[in-house]
């Protein structure tokens, strides 16, 4: 028996697959890779490096290979005061993210003006630099490798800064950590502008992964986080436990991120913590304040995922 | 199982594979629906069980969704396929030893893919949130031998023409395995920025139309005239079902970030095609709904038929909310609140897990040859699932109206909070319903295999559901 074959229908088939995935994915694909990078997308690449998902250089999602942002106000070759400068500061061995290693990621103008103006081209993975995001006098914004154009090394900017930011580490955590399952980035455009400010454009994003673009909202957006409410000694009650400043939050506790030393040497002992926290929060007598939020050890987990809630201005 | 892998082919029992993976998917049910209930229990009240900081909500949360989708719908689906296929080209499945494989790697591969996403091993990339390893491992050990059986048995059947269930299944496994290469492809190859982002809901966009949803209504199609006895409704309205997925369902991504800064035309251009999906919905529903003409009263008497029906019935709000909330005019409310989550609920533990659930109550039926051990127990299992979803879809659809109001009064976040309390505990309690009514049916289940009475030769479940 001569079975039919379908032949018309698998050839319509794989025609209209085609031509959805042309006009879903080729088409989308060149114009979204033609927009050029804003100066949003320059701070958060540096910020951020080079992945902050899973990946080959931080397999666990600890916060490896990850650039330093730090701010200046003295020159650290010369020691001359500056203008407060925020600078990147990559360790010897830090990927580079996309921006800095593809074309076709900073945008045509910003690339050009990057490499000639900024000397990027000089920069390497190995021996890795510190890196600043610049405006040039046609408003286009652009990276300099202040290694190449002001002799500033990564040791003399660390040692010169006056504040230093592991916002890169933090993004990872803020990623393994699933806070963007109820935190988002992206405040929308039609009625976000008033409570949680600005929405991105779409240059915001070139050379950023993952962008966690989640689906669901069921906490405040964070993406200007930082310029509404700046204080470390906040987040780091809130991180916690945020029931300390916010009693009707049902965000969970963080305090697990403290790690197992605090700032001073001190050992953390959660369970300790929780049920003297619990006997203030049932008003036990005596139990005016509620227990001493450790201060989190510089190398702490806490610490990295403040700093990157900190640097969301 | 064990037993079976090593088997010769000719000595494996027709179905086995389907067996296999028929009573692992209801395992994962219990497993995905058991952390969903305790997910839920962390939103309603956030320090109850601190402590057990293994099991933290932002880890939990997408072990939650992978466990049901690629645990419970996934393996409910490759059940149905490995009896539905065979018995539709009147032949045998093309291998059932490679099945037993498929079962046996597939449950291997979903425990390694949830416990690195337990432990925070992930892309950050929601509904693609495996590594690229585990998407690897998905597409090639897991897909691709379940789609090769798929193919091969419709390629060796011994029927002239192909059925409806067929093309669906056929089509949208091939959909599948590029889907997942192609919505991956971000992280095969670091791709960046709003392309990344925009991948990201192509593939959960397409994995969600072009696999879950079309395969559903693939099995209804199949389930229905089987049970009922009457002839599909309309093979060529079947044939706009299927063309129309095709065009219509697999353009749509980008209505998933409507309020992103996406180009305006492509957003335009989704929300249009995004209303198109009413064609294929429509034309499925009034398929399945005439097919039903003059058998209405096995809607009360048959379980099979009771699950399909109300699946597809909870399609129709489905499809309508679907269809217009991605609009410009909807979308700016609900977008990102808890109305989302309800709408997301109610396609995949609504409409298609309702679907899903007769398909394996079915089989298994048929494949043991054995009658359901107790259908009293089957119809407590389908109120269980019924209310505690109902009730789990309401309580977040208001949470979600009461989140969109707040977003536009610009009220405080932290009132929202408190105003959705109430009906964060609704949900925990639905999704705990749903979770309990699943026990019970896997012990059902387990039972209808040990102690079930044997259906005689050439009878149908159906037939015999009420003689003792």
């Amino acid at each position: 028996m001569a079975f039919r074959e379908y032949k018309i229908g698998c050839m319509m088939f794989g025609f209209a697959l085609s031509f959805s995935m042309f006009v879903t994915i080729f088409l989308p694909g060149i114009d979204i890779s033609s927009m050029s990078s804003t100066k949003v997308a320059l701070e958060k690449q540096l910020t951020y490096g080079w992945e902050t998902g899973f990946n080959y250089y931080d397999p666990f999602l600890q916060g490896k290979d990850k650039p330093i942002k730090v701010v200046l106000s003295k020159d650290p070759r010369t020691g001359a005061a500056i203008d407060k400068t925020n600078a990147y500061v990559f360790p010897a061995g830090t990927h580079f993210p996309n921006g800095l290693t593809h074309d076709n990621i900073l945008g045509e103008k910003v690339q050009e003006v990057s490499r000639d103006k900024g000397r990027v081209g000089e920069a390497s993975e190995e021996a890795g630099g510190v890196f600043l995001v610049r405006v040039d006098a046609d408003d286009t914004p652009y990276i300099e490798f202040a290694t190449a154009t002001r002799g500033w090394t990564a040791d003399a900017v660390l040692k010169a800064s006056d504040q230093q930011l592991l916002a890169g580490s933090g993004k990872t955590m803020f990623v393994r950590e699933g806070c963007w399952w109820c935190h988002t980035l992206l405040p929308e455009q039609t009625q976000d502008w008033q409570t949680f400010g600005r929405p991105p454009l779409v240059g915001d994003f070139n050379g950023e992964s993952p962008t966690t673009f989640g689906s669901d909202r069921k906490a405040p957006d964070l993406l200007h986080v930082g310029s509404r409410n700046s204080s470390r000694e906040w987040m780091t009650m809130h991180f916690f436990n945020p029931r300390l400043v916010q009693p009707h939050s049902i965000m969970p506790r963080y305090d697990y991120l403290w790690g197992t030393k605090d700032a001073e040497g001190n050992t953390i002992d959660l369970h300790a913590w929780d049920k003297e926290y619990m006997a203030y929060a049932a008003g036990a007598e005596g139990s005016i304040y509620p227990p001493e939020v450790p201060t989190p050890a510089s190398d702490s987990e806490a610490r990295m995922l403040i700093d990157f809630v900190l640097n969301l201005k | 199982m064990l037993k079976y892998l090593f088997s010769k082919e000719e000595n494996i029992p027709q179905g086995t594979a389907a067996l296999f993976f028929g009573i692992s998917s209801i395992a994962w049910f219990i497993i995905g629906t058991g952390i969903g209930s305790f997910n839920a229990a962390k939103l309603a009240f956030p320090d109850w069980y601190h402590g057990l900081y293994a099991l933290q909500f932002g880890h939990m949360r997408q072990v939650h969704v992978h466990a049901v989708i690629f645990g419970w719908i996934g393996m409910a689906f490759a059940a149905s396929m490995m009896y539905i296929t065979p018995a539709l080209g009147n032949t045998r499945l093309w291998s059932e030893k490679l099945g037993v494989w498929n079962c046996m790697l597939y449950n291997v591969g979903l425990v390694l893919a949830l416990s690195l996403l337990w432990a925070g091993v992930t892309s950050g990339r929601e509904y693609s949130d495996h590594i690229w390893p585990i998407d690897l491992y998905i597409a090639f050990i897991m897909v691709v031998p379940w789609s090769l059986n798929v193919w091969m048995t419709i390629i060796n059947r011994r029927t002239q023409g192909i059925y409806t269930t067929n093309w669906f299944f056929a089509a949208c496994m091939f959909m599948t395995v590029i889907t997942f290469l192609v919505g991956n492809l971000p992280e095969f190859f670091h791709l960046t920025g709003l392309n990344e982002a925009y991948m990201t809901w192509w593939f959960a966009h397409n994995i969600l139309g072009l696999l879950i949803t079309p395969v559903a209504a693939a099995i209804t199609y199949y389930i229905v005239p089987k049970i009922t006895g009457n002839p599909l409704y309309s093979h060529r309205v079947g044939h706009l079902h299927f063309w129309s997925i095709v065009v219509f369902y697999s353009t749509p991504a980008a209505h998933h970030l409507m309020s992103s800064p996406l180009p305006e035309w492509l957003k335009s251009f989704a929300s249009v095609e995004g209303v198109l999906i009413l064609v294929p919905a429509v034309a499925y529903v009034c398929n399945i709904l005439l097919t039903m003409q003059g058998k209405w009263s096995l809607f009360v008497s048959n379980i099979e038929i009771k699950f399909t029906i109300t699946g597809v019935l909870l399609a129709i709000p489905l499809n309508m909310q679907g269809g217009f909330q991605q609009t410009r005019a909807i979308n700016w409310y609900i977008h990102g609140t808890g109305w989302i989550v309800a709408h997301a609920h109610l396609a995949l533990l609504g409409f298609s897990t309702f679907a899903e659930a007769a398909s394996v109550y079915y089989g298994m039926q048929v494949l043991l040859r054995r009658k359901l051990y107790s259908a009293s127990l089957a119809n407590f299992h389908f109120w269980m699932l019924l209310i505690g979803f109902s009730l789990y879809w309401v309580s977040m659809t208001i949470s979600g109206l009461i989140q969109g109001a707040a977003k536009i009064y610009e009220v405080p976040y932290v009132d929202v909070v408190i105003a959705e309390h109430p009906y964060m505990i609704v949900r925990w309690l639905g999704g705990t319903m749903v979770f309990f009514g699943n026990i019970i049916w896997m012990y059902n289940m387990v039972m209808t295999a040990r102690a079930g009475a044997v259906i005689p030769v050439g009878r149908q479940p159906v037939e015999i559901a009420y003689t003792r």
